[in-house]
């Protein structure tokens, strides 16, 4: 493949509309982070102007925020953007409220003007607060710096060995007979600058990336098509994740990527099982033991565990929007609220390494820890930020404070939530011997759950079906329905750490305007008794 | 950046298209200024205000394509900007697909901009937000809400002598009310290009009543229903269908829209011969843009009319290729209805479900267009022609194709906005038989 360095418009022509594309620029001029001076003499600016308006706190983001995305289909590349955001959050309290502007005029007279639009937004505001806001002690730690621990710098490797990957892989899916193959990588760098008027100055360079791909293939006859998408997962890592190693392999009834994935090995099986998925017979709906594989079961976690523990829905601040939560405080405060069976225990953490939610300090100047949510199937913690500590009688934030750009408010977001692995090391190969009736699933797909997180509904890439221990074929349509509490106390069996991988969301939703975050969830395959699956085929 | 008047924009995109040595250049320049507002627990939360700009450079030779933006706007820069859109143009490979930049089009001048609208101060915003408090309190109802709003720009201009230009503002105001003991939930939404059509008053208080109305929910068995989908309930499933009525993806086949044998279902009888949808940048209650991002021209356009697909859009690849006539996707729907009221539609309803508001829709098949989601925020039990209680929220899995085929009656179109992707719409109120519930959720 030659000569496929180049920068194509993706979605740049939305010129109508407000909402305009990030600013794009060429791939070599992603590597130069802004000057490190140039950014606290910028931050103090900010600092300095707010305060003298009124402000008695004053954080500052500056942002310079780095996506690559890639994008094929069939033989060619669809696009590739380079897009680059930078610009200065400005937050602060004044009279007991908060105030946030944001500019990308980095000008010192805009950035003053921006300050003193914070104060008086905040000033406005205050009249309309039932109390002001208590925040939680936090440290100043002077001038620090952290950076993802990558290997490989995504930015570093040139564009024409990304999309010759890329159509490489397309190739292979070509050649076993599909009829549609699309693949894409996303690598993302945040470089962000935290300052506040408690004395921290942060520098952080933040990596993650995301190879996926999805095979159609249409059934000739009846014109039925189906798909299958990459088993991959978004990472907290550099290009390395792409560089396959066995030793990350996992031998399962196919095999399976933990912290490297082998795109083009994932390329060959997702053309064959598409071919076997045209052909599967459909699920009978009822009751079944469901086996769920991490690739799968991350996304229920994030839904059922990481979004109502988060401490802004329960205490009702997106109940506008994202919803509330069922994990009240009433039920915290008892200490003996069974949300799963006594196998279930969820830590809450920013990091795991490799992981989407690991950085050093939260967007609020927090150092990044670990801490339990559900302990022995009982809820014992949530996920919360500085303003909202003292409300569960915490000295300290657990440092879950994000924004997603730097024009955006920074707010509660989850963290990494990981169902910690058996530790025995029970195997899978184990689980299925043991499972009569069963459903076996793989691979995120349809997925939707209450604003209160009761009742979920999700299917997966590939449902097999385990009759007497024995994996008996695939199956389609296959979707399971079920209320959270319920479903975790039917969490019969976990496997071992062998087995333990992160799955991820890179585009998190949440607030109002919206953000994404992104965010991993760590888990081993793990057995749920009797649950109700349905048949979602329909005819039109 | 400032918002800059047409010849502003004309002129700064003249200077930046004069550094052109491309084949064919086009400029796609923006900017806005906004705030916005949010409280919650009847308290005041996060609000802020943003500016924001961007100059995006294409340029081509041949059919190689490089892009580049900056957003600097001293002389230095915008040289800098074309040139390395023109480097990297250079170092591209031919892309097939590459469609030579449009020549110069005629656009109807578009009303999406108001000046009563550019003009909101935070000052408005948190006024507004005391008046919707007010309402929850004097209720005894716990209040979170959102009010956002816009002003901005939008200009092209490209080698081939093509200028486009429009300028547009924009309202959000959404608030859910929910009962102190956390049993009963109402929400309002809307979204207008012109505040004075915004009321929080008024939509604070269908958002207090549904809140006290939906209290003491009692539950119901699963099952197929006849329902009455109020418009912000509708439009979250008639987006889904609209978002699919791509040409590409049909002929494809795959989509809901194709046929064995690389045939469509356009020109075809798809739904009930009530449903007529179409979009039209021009209407009074709902205008939008005039052009497109790549400078197509907006215009009126029937997608179903009676029933029938009688639209697809195209990208200008495919329409070549096709040789169809290139149609965008537009910026809202209109779905034509009755002048029947909500109540009247309520009134003829022996036994049914009156469902204001579903969430978390998501595609579970894309070949039948089925969706899953739940109800939300007040759902109630109509029989003999009256509401009789509220009920439990439920889940549902239902396809818009087989709904729009069960479809009942109309009522009289309103504007709503989507709660899951932010779109526009005219659409009325709806009666279905036969949608089909398939669980019950505990939320409220």
């Amino acid at each position: 493949m030659k000569r496929r360095d180049f920068l194509y418009l993706s979605g740049l022509t939305a010129g109508a509309g407000l909402i305009g594309p990030a600013k794009l620029l060429a791939a070599e001029d992603l590597l130069q982070p802004a000057d490190l001076a140039l950014k606290k003499r910028l931050a103090d600016i900010a600092l300095n102007a707010a305060t003298s308006k009124g402000a008695s706190y004053v954080d500052v983001r500056i942002g310079r925020y780095l996506n690559q995305s890639i994008n094929t289909r069939e033989k060619r590349v669809d696009n590739i953007a380079n897009t680059e955001s930078y610009g200065m959050g400005i937050r602060v309290i004044a009279n007991g409220s908060w105030g946030f502007a944001s500019t990308d005029n980095m000008t010192p007279d805009s950035i003053a003007k921006t300050a003193a639009l914070a104060v008086q937004i905040a000033k406005f505001n205050a009249p309309l607060l039932e109390e002001p806001l208590k925040l939680a002690p936090q440290k100043g730690y002077g001038q620090v710096s952290w950076k993802t621990p990558i290997l490989q710098n995504a930015f570093d490797v040139p564009l024409k060995d990304k999309v010759d990957l890329l159509l490489q892989a397309n190739d292979i899916a070509l050649q076993s007979g599909v009829n549609f193959v699309n693949s894409s990588l996303f690598c993302i760098n945040e470089q962000k600058y935290f300052a506040s008027t408690e004395g921290s100055y942060i520098d952080q360079d933040i990596h993650r990336i995301w190879p996926t791909f999805t095979v159609t293939k249409i059934e000739a006859g009846s014109g039925k098509f189906q798909t299958r998408n990459a088993l991959s997962s978004p990472m907290g890592m550099g290009y390395e994740y792409l560089i396959p190693d066995k030793k990350e392999e996992i031998d399962g009834i196919f095999k399976l990527y933990r912290n490297r994935y082998d795109i083009l090995a994932d390329m060959r099986l997702a053309s064959a099982q598409v071919a076997e998925k045209i052909k599967a017979r459909p699920v009978e709906p009822g009751k079944y033991d469901l086996i769920l594989d991490p690739t799968n079961l991350f996304l229920t976690i994030h839904e059922s565990v990481g979004h109502p523990t988060e401490l802004d829905r329960v205490l009702g601040y997106e109940a506008n929007y994202a919803g509330t939560s069922f994990l009240t405080l009433d039920k915290w405060k008892a200490g003996n609220f069974k949300f799963g069976s006594e196998i279930v225990h969820f830590k809450g953490d920013k990091t795991q390494k490799g992981s989407l939610g690991a950085v050093g300090y939260d967007d609020e100047g927090v150092q990044c820890g670990e801490w339990d949510i559900i302990k022995n199937g009982v809820l014992v913690n949530y996920q919360v930020t500085r303003d909202q500590a003292h409300m569960l009688g915490l000295n300290a934030s657990q440092g879950c404070s994000y924004a997603d750009n730097w024009k955006n408010f920074q707010f509660q977001r989850m963290p990494n939530v990981s169902l910690q692995p058996n530790k025995e090391g029970l195997k899978v190969a184990d689980m299925i011997k043991n499972t009569e009736k069963g459903i076996y699933m793989f691979g995120r797909n349809s997925y939707s759950i209450d604003q209160q997180r009761y009742n979920f509904q999700f299917s997966g890439q590939l449902a097999f079906e385990i009759k007497n221990g024995q994996i008996a074929g695939l199956v389609k349509d296959a979707a399971y329905q079920a209320n959270t509490q319920e479903f975790w106390n039917a969490c019969s069996a976990i496997a071992g750490e062998q087995d333990y991988r992160l799955g991820g969301s890179f585009f998190d939703g949440k607030g109002q305007p919206g953000q994404v975050s992104a965010v991993s969830h760590g888990c081993s395959t793990t057995k749920f008794k009797g649950v109700s699956i349905i048949n979602t085929g329909r005819n039109i | 950046m400032a918002i800059l008047n047409k010849a502003q924009a004309e002129q700064l995109l003249k200077k930046v298209l004069a550094f052109s040595k491309a084949d064919e250049c086009e400029i796609n320049l923006s900017g806005s200024e906004g705030g916005n507002i949010r409280y919650a627990r009847n308290a005041v939360s996060t609000s802020g205000g943003i500016s924001r700009s961007s100059l995006v450079v294409s340029s081509a030779y041949g059919k190689k394509l490089g892009v580049a933006t900056i957003n600097e706007f001293d002389d230095a820069s915008l040289e800098k900007v074309v040139r390395r859109s023109e480097e990297l143009a250079k170092l591209a490979p031919e892309n097939p697909e590459f469609m030579s930049f449009l020549g110069p089009q005629q656009y109807k001048e578009s009303a999406t901009y108001v000046p009563a609208t550019a003009a909101i101060d935070p000052k408005l915003r948190a006024d507004a937000v005391a008046t919707s408090l007010k309402i929850a309190k004097e209720n005894k109802l716990t209040a979170a809400g959102f009010m956002e709003n816009s002003a901005g720009f939008s200009a092209m201009m490209n080698s081939h002598g093509l200028f486009a230009y429009n300028t547009i503002t924009s309202v959000d105001f959404n608030v859910t009310l929910r009962t102190e003991d956390g049993k009963g939930s109402g929400y309002a939404s809307k979204s207008y290009n012109d505040v004075s059509k915004l009321n929080v008053d008024t939509l604070t208080k269908i958002a207090a009543s549904k809140a006290a109305g939906s209290a003491a929910a009692k539950a119901l068995e699963p099952g197929k229903y006849t329902v009455i989908l109020e418009p912000a309930a509708s439009v979250v499933l008639l987006e889904n269908l609209f978002f699919a009525m791509d040409a590409r993806q049909a002929d494809e086949g795959r989509s809901f829209l194709s046929k064995p044998g690389g045939k469509t279902k356009l020109g075809e009888k798809l739904v009930d011969d009530k449903v007529t949808i179409y979009s039209d940048p021009q209407h009074p209650e709902m205008p939008t843009s005039t052009w497109s991002g790549d400078g197509r021209p907006q215009e009126r356009m029937n997608w179903i009319n009676k029933g029938v697909v009688e639209n697809l859009y195209f990208s200008r690849y495919w329409a070549n290729k096709k040789n169809a006539k290139p149609i965008p996707s537009p910026d809202g729907i209109i779905m034509e209805g009755t002048d029947a009221s909500l109540e009247d539609l309520i009134k003829g309803t022996e036994k049914g479900i009156l469902v204001t508001r579903l969430w978390y829709i998501r595609s579970v098949d894309p070949q039948t267009l089925l969706l899953t989601g739940l109800t939300r925020d007040g759902t109630f039990y109509i029989e003999n022609g009256k509401i009789k209680h509220p009920v439990k929220n439920f889940r549902f899995n239902e396809s818009p194709v087989i709904m729009l085929n069960n479809l009942d009656a109309l009522g009289k179109p309103e504007r709503c906005v989507s709660g899951e992707s932010g779109l526009s719409a005219l659409i009325p109120p709806m009666r279905i038989r036969d949608f089909t519930f398939s669980s019950l959720s505990d939320a409220v």
